[in-house]
């Protein structure tokens, strides 16, 4: 006798969920048999300000989309006014605002180690594994004055300049959090009663992951090597690094390829800190942005697109951000298929879910 | 100060940008640690006793806002985490948000910052801790019972003032 179906809604309040989301479950006993998503829950509006607040303003509301990502966002928006107006920032300026980047990723990258512990429930190495995120987090305010909203970038440059005597600073910090994270490496990829929750978990081929349009470390993890940052923006172009990437397509990879790109960043910011140039971090604008122009960049949760669209006014016409999380939305539903009800949570933690990025 | 219970809280999310989320959270890690004061951070609002509502609420939340509250037993304190959630914040002009959490439910305590700070969070919760004491002083002998959503919306519907529309009573600072 076939199972009989029953539907279990997910969310929008849940333990596991920092953020709301609805997922409708379609279950067969034990297994779930379809996922249908709902969003709108953190719907601001927020596109529509650019109406109401100028263009130099609008780049502390973009830094608003999303308090986990903000820099990216600030970045994103500034680049493409930048492009717009034709304006070159300064080599310190484009090195500083790298290296807040790969700070911003660090502590993005760290946050979803301790939500993923938590989510199957192992509470001291999610405070284990904060532990280590706070130190990021000094690093940031000692750099920019803010704990997760920085308010530092600035069409045509930088807001203030980060002393060289604090930015040599935060070299031996960047050993300790990498000695931490690797403690907790060993309780990620190799505690069995870890393994258990995470190999095998939520399977994404390589094809899957193309055809369904995934981002980021999410689709890093099924052996596609495709990263944004290789396009050379900021100063990505003047630094050595891989694409990480993993071939197990499951849970485990996708903590493994989070886990590599904290040292990967970590690396990224010692090479930003030794080639740092000396000169000024501002470029004077003039006048107001006119034309179109649309960027892609690499957030930590994957690429971003920003698409700006001005005409010679105090306030630009349209903004519009496309999120990693809303591309990787559909790949989630694709991985609860077939999954046991127990591992719903762990798996929209997987996708590193940023529902306010996706939303705005 | 006397703490006389470890209270729980409940962390949702009206329409926050995020970042007081995970300040909230934290507020919970080794580094602030509000566990010390016997507090954990639960996922069920009939568990809780303090509730920390971050972000505006928008139209598409309120009634999820509306049924954590209703939820939750008494007493109960309602905790405004961020400009946001106090008066509507940097997205006040967005066509989607109502405004702050009390456009929709009676806050106790609030507390502004963009993002908030887990300093300020814990003094906001230490506040509430008070005023969770006060409440269930008053249950005891029979004087109070928290307003409901609804009769929270009646009452906003007859004064401006969201601090009558509680029913808080007016203090020196």
């Amino acid at each position: 006798m076939a199972a009989k179906r029953s539907v279990i809604p997910f969310g929008p309040q849940h333990p596991v969920l920092p953020e709301p989301i609805h997922i409708d479950l379609v279950t067969e006993d034990e297994k779930v048999v379809e996922a249908i998503p709902s969003i709108g829950f953190v719907h601001r509006g927020l596109e529509n300000l650019v109406t109401k607040k100028d263009f130099g303003e609008m780049v502390y509301v973009a830094e608003r989309i999303c308090g986990i990502c903000s820099f990216g966002h600030g970045y994103g928006y500034v680049d493409a006014i930048e492009h717009i107006m034709n304006i070159e920032p300064t080599g310190r300026a484009k090195y500083i605002r790298t290296l807040l980047f790969e700070l911003s990723r660090m502590h993005s990258h760290i946050l979803w180690l301790g939500l993923m512990a938590d989510a199957f429930g192992f509470e001291s190495l999610f405070m284990e594994t904060w532990k280590y995120r706070e130190k990021v987090l000094d690093m940031l305010e000692a750099a920019t004055g803010g704990r997760v909203i920085f308010s530092i970038m600035r069409i045509g440059g930088l807001r203030k300049d980060v002393p060289d005597d604090i930015l040599s600073g935060f070299l031996p910090e960047l050993d300790k959090i990498e000695e931490g994270i690797r403690a907790c490496e060993k309780a990620f990829l190799s505690d069995p009663a870890v393994l258990g929750r995470l190999k095998g978990v939520g399977y994404l081929s390589k094809e899957d992951a193309v055809k369904l349009g995934c981002e980021g470390p999410f689709l890093r993890a099924s052996g596609v090597a495709r990263d944004n940052r290789m396009k050379g923006y900021a100063a990505y172009s003047d630094m050595d690094f891989d694409i990480i990437t993993s071939d197990d397509g499951d849970s485990y990879g996708r903590c493994y390829v989070r886990i590599q790109e904290i040292y990967q960043s970590a690396n990224i910011i010692r090479q930003c800190i030794e080639k740092m140039p000396k000169e000024g971090i501002y470029v004077p604008i003039k006048g107001f942005p006119n034309g179109e122009y649309m960027t892609i960049i690499e957030q930590p949760r994957g690429g971003a697109c920003y698409y700006v669209h001005a005409s010679g006014k105090k306030f630009i016409e349209r903004m519009r951000v496309r999120t990693p999380t809303f591309a990787n939305i559909p790949a989630l539903a694709k991985t609860l298929q077939g999954c046991d009800v127990a591992d719903v949570p762990i798996l929209v933690v997987t996708i590193d879910p940023c529902i306010s990025c996706t939303e705005r | 100060m006397r703490i006389s219970k470890s209270p729980w809280l409940l962390h949702y999310d009206g329409s926050s940008c995020n970042g007081c989320d995970i300040e909230v959270l934290a507020a919970t890690t080794p580094r602030f640690d509000v566990e010390r004061f016997g507090i954990i951070n639960t996922g069920n609002p009939r568990h809780a006793d303090i509730f920390l509502c971050t972000g505006g609420v928008n139209s598409q939340n309120q009634d999820v806002v509306r049924q954590i509250y209703d939820q939750m037993p008494d007493p109960k304190v309602v905790l405004a985490c961020g400009i946001c959630a106090c008066d509507g914040g940097i997205f006040k002009d967005c066509y989607n948000i109502l405004g702050g959490t009390d456009t929709v439910i009676p806050v106790d305590v609030y507390v502004p910052g963009c993002a908030v700070r887990p300093e300020a969070l814990i003094d906001g919760v230490v506040k509430a801790l008070k005023i969770l004491d006060e409440k269930s002083e008053k249950m005891k002998r029979g004087e109070y019972r928290s307003l409901t959503s609804a009769e929270y919306a009646e009452s906003l519907k007859k004064t401006d003032n969201k601090a009558e529309a509680a029913g808080m009573e007016e203090k020196d600072a």
